[in-house]
C-alpha cells in the first residue's frame, strides 16, 4: 500500500496558493453574482460594481487613479500591450527600446517579435549580483529611445532593481525631449507586490504590470497601470471594456479575487505604515535567510545566486557543484517537496537559465541550480524538513557524478 | 514527465561508480546542455585475433553529472553492454538505449549521451591496444 507524502509547496514564484479569504470574496462572483459587467441591467451593475471596488482598491495600493488601471489576463498579457502598444503608438518618435538581459520570457520574446520589424532593442548586462546599474540604463539612452523596461524583481534569482533611480534618470533625461513622456517607463512588479512598495509615483514609472496569481489571487487575472497621457495602443480589439484599451468580457471573479489579494496586501503594509512591523513579510524573511544561512553552511560547494541584500524576501536560488537542477527537483518532488529549476531543462529546452549566465555563471554551475521561493503559508517545519531532504539529495547525486 | 520505469532507473541507478584500472574511459556531454557522462569499461582480451568478436565487455560503471534522464540512460546503456563484444556494442544505436522509457521529446539527446561515451571508449581502447587493431581479420 502507498502512503501518501505530505506535499511540501517551495514554489511561490511560480504561482502562490489562494488564500482563502480571497476564494470567499470570489465565490459569490462564479456563482449567482454571474452577471456581465458591461450589462446595463441591475445584476449587471451589481458586477460592475464589484469591479470598480477592485479597482479603487489597486488604484490606492499603486497610489493612482482608477480609471489608469486596465484589467488583463495577467502579466504577460501586460508586458506584450506594453512592448507592442508602445512600439506601434510611438513609432514616429523612435526605434529603440532598452531592456534588461534578465527579464521574463515574455518580455524578451515580445523583444525580438519587434526587432524583426525593424525596432532596435539594447539588452543590458547585469552585475555578478543580479542587479542593473542605473549608469548603464544612462548610457543606452538616445534620443530615439521610447520605452525603457526593466523588471522591478527577477523572477528567478529574486534581485531588485534600482527601478525608483532608474525613474528619476528619466525624469531627468525627459526634460531634455519635447514630446510629453519621452521615453515612456515600465516596471514588470509581478514578483514585487507581495513585498515591495509599489508607489507608481515614488518610483517614477509609467507602465506597471501586475499578477492576479503571485499575490495569492487567482490565475487568468492581471492588472495594467497606464499613467494618464502615456502613448499606447491596445492588443485585444473589440467592445469598449476598458476604455477602449482591452477589449472582452470583464474577468469578474478573477478582478474581485485581485481586488481582495491586494486588500489583504495592503492591511499588512498599512500596518507597517502606522509605525508597526510588517509581520508577514518580517516572518517569510527570517525564514528565508535561516534556509540560506543553513545552505550555505552545511552542503559544501554551494553558492547563493543573486545579491544577498537586494533580493526579495521570498527568494532562495543556489547551485551546487556537481549537482544538475532538474535531477536534484525530481529527488526532492519524490520526497513530496515541490521546487523549480533556475535551469529551464525541465521545461522543454536544455538551453541553461538565461539568467544565471548573464550573472556570469558557467554553463555547468546554471544548469546546477534550484529556486526556492516560501511564502504566507511557509512554516518553519517546512524549512527543517527541506534542509533534512536536500542535504541527502545533494549528497546522493554527488555520489552519481564524478564530483 | 517521466515514465515509472526511467524513474526506477533515475533513483536506483545499479552501475554507478570508477572502475579502477579500466580498460577504456569514454566521456561525452556537453556544459551547455547540463548532462556530462564518464564511461568506464573492463574488458576481457582474447588471444584470438577477431577482436571485435572476442574481445568481451565483462563489466562497465558510470559517472554523470545531469538530469534524470541523463542518469537514468547511463544506466541502461551500462546494463546493455555488459557481457557484450565490443562489435554488438558498437552496434547499439540511440533507440536501442532509449526503448521502453518513453522519454519526453526534449530529453531524447540524453539517449545519445550513452551511446556517445561508449563510442569514445571503444576508440580509447583501440587507441590503447593498437596492437589488436593491426590483427589481420
Amino acid at each position: 500500500m502507498s502512503k501518501i507524502k505530505e506535499q511540501i509547496y517551495f514554489d511561490y514564484a511560480a504561482t502562490t496558493p489562494i488564500d482563502p479569504r480571497v476564494k470567499r470574496v470570489m465565490e459569490p462572483y462564479l456563482d449567482d453574482k454571474f452577471a456581465n459587467a458591461s450589462s446595463v441591467h441591475s445584476m449587471g451593475q451589481d458586477s460592475a460594481n464589484a469591479v470598480l471596488k477592485a479597482r479603487d482598491t489597486i488604484a490606492g495600493f499603486l497610489n493612482c487613479k482608477a480609471n489608469e488601471v486596465v484589467f488583463t489576463s495577467g502579466a504577460t498579457e501586460c508586458n506584450n500591450t506594453v512592448f507592442k502598444g508602445v512600439s506601434e503608438a510611438m513609432k514616429e518618435y523612435g526605434n529603440h527600446i532598452i531592456t534588461t538581459k534578465i527579464e521574463h520570457p515574455c518580455v524578451l520574446e515580445s523583444c525580438k517579435y519587434l526587432e524583426k520589424r525593424g525596432f532596435k532593442v539594447t539588452y543590458l548586462p547585469v552585475g555578478s549580483n543580479g542587479v542593473v546599474k542605473v549608469s548603464d540604463v544612462e548610457k543606452a539612452l538616445t534620443k530615439k529611445t521610447i520605452l525603457v523596461s526593466i523588471m522591478y524583481v527577477n523572477n528567478e534569482v529574486g534581485t531588485i532593481q534600482p527601478i525608483a533611480d532608474i525613474g528619476k534618470l528619466i525624469k531627468s533625461f525627459r526634460s531634455l525631449s519635447s514630446v510629453p513622456r519621452f521615453p515612456i517607463f515600465h516596471t514588470d512588479a509581478a514578483q514585487a507586490v507581495n513585498y515591495l512598495d509599489c508607489d507608481v509615483d515614488k518610483l517614477g514609472v509609467d507602465l506597471m504590470s501586475l499578477s492576479g496569481h503571485k499575490i495569492y489571487g487567482p490565475k487568468g487575472v492581471g492588472a495594467l497601470y497606464i499613467r494618464k497621457g502615456t502613448l499606447i495602443e491596445p492588443l485585444m480589439h473589440g467592445g469598449r471594456q476598458e476604455d477602449g484599451m482591452r477589449a472582452g468580457t470583464l474577468n469578474t471573479p478573477g478582478i474581485v479575487g485581485m481586488g481582495s489579494a491586494i486588500q489583504e496586501i495592503k492591511k499588512t503594509t498599512l500596518r507597517q505604515a502606522q509605525g508597526g512591523e510588517n509581520q508577514e513579510n518580517k516572518r517569510i524573511k527570517f525564514l528565508r535567510d535561516e534556509l540560506i544561512n543553513k545552505i550555505l553552511k552545511t552542503i559544501p560547494n554551494s553558492k547563493l545566486n543573486g545579491d544577498k541584500k537586494l533580493r526579495v524576501a521570498n527568494n532562495v536560488n543556489v547551485s551546487f557543484k556537481g549537482v544538475e537542477g532538474e535531477s536534484l527537483l525530481m529527488l526532492l518532488d519524490g520526497e513530496g517537496i515541490a521546487v523549480s529549476t533556475g535551469s529551464a531543462c525541465a521545461s522543454g529546452s536544455i538551453k541553461p537559465s538565461h539568467v544565471l549566465m548573464a550573472l556570469g555563471r558557467g554553463p555547468l554551475e546554471s544548469h546546477g541550480s534550484i529556486r526556492i521561493t516560501i511564502g504566507r503559508f511557509t512554516k518553519e517545519s517546512d524549512i527543517k524538513k527541506l534542509l533534512a531532504v536536500l542535504l541527502k539529495a545533494v549528497k546522493r547525486l554527488r555520489e552519481i557524478s564524478f564530483f | 514527465m517521466y515514465s515509472k520505469k526511467l524513474m526506477k532507473y533515475f533513483k536506483k541507478p545499479k552501475n554507478v561508480g570508477k572502475i579502477k584500472n579500466a580498460d577504456a574511459v569514454g566521456e561525452a556531454g556537453n556544459p551547455l546542455c547540463g548532462d556530462i557522462m564518464h564511461m568506464y569499461i573492463k574488458i576481457k582480451k582474447s588471444t584470438k585475433n577477431d577482436w571485435l568478436k572476442k574481445h568481451i565487455i565483462e563489466d562497465a560503471k558510470f559517472e554523470t553529472l545531469g538530469c534524470g534522464a541523463a542518469i537514468a540512460m547511463s544506466d541502461r546503456v551500462i546494463e546493455l553492454i555488459k557481457g557484450k563484444t565490443i562489435g554488438e556494442a558498437e552496434k547499439l544505436t540511440p533507440d536501442d538505449v532509449a526503448k521502453g522509457f518513453d522519454l519526453p521529446k526534449q530529453k531524447i539527446h540524453c539517449s545519445v549521451l550513452g551511446i556517445e561515451a561508449l563510442k569514445n571508449a571503444i576508440i580509447d581502447y583501440e587507441c590503447k591496444y593498437s596492437d589488436i587493431k593491426q590483427d589481420p581479420a
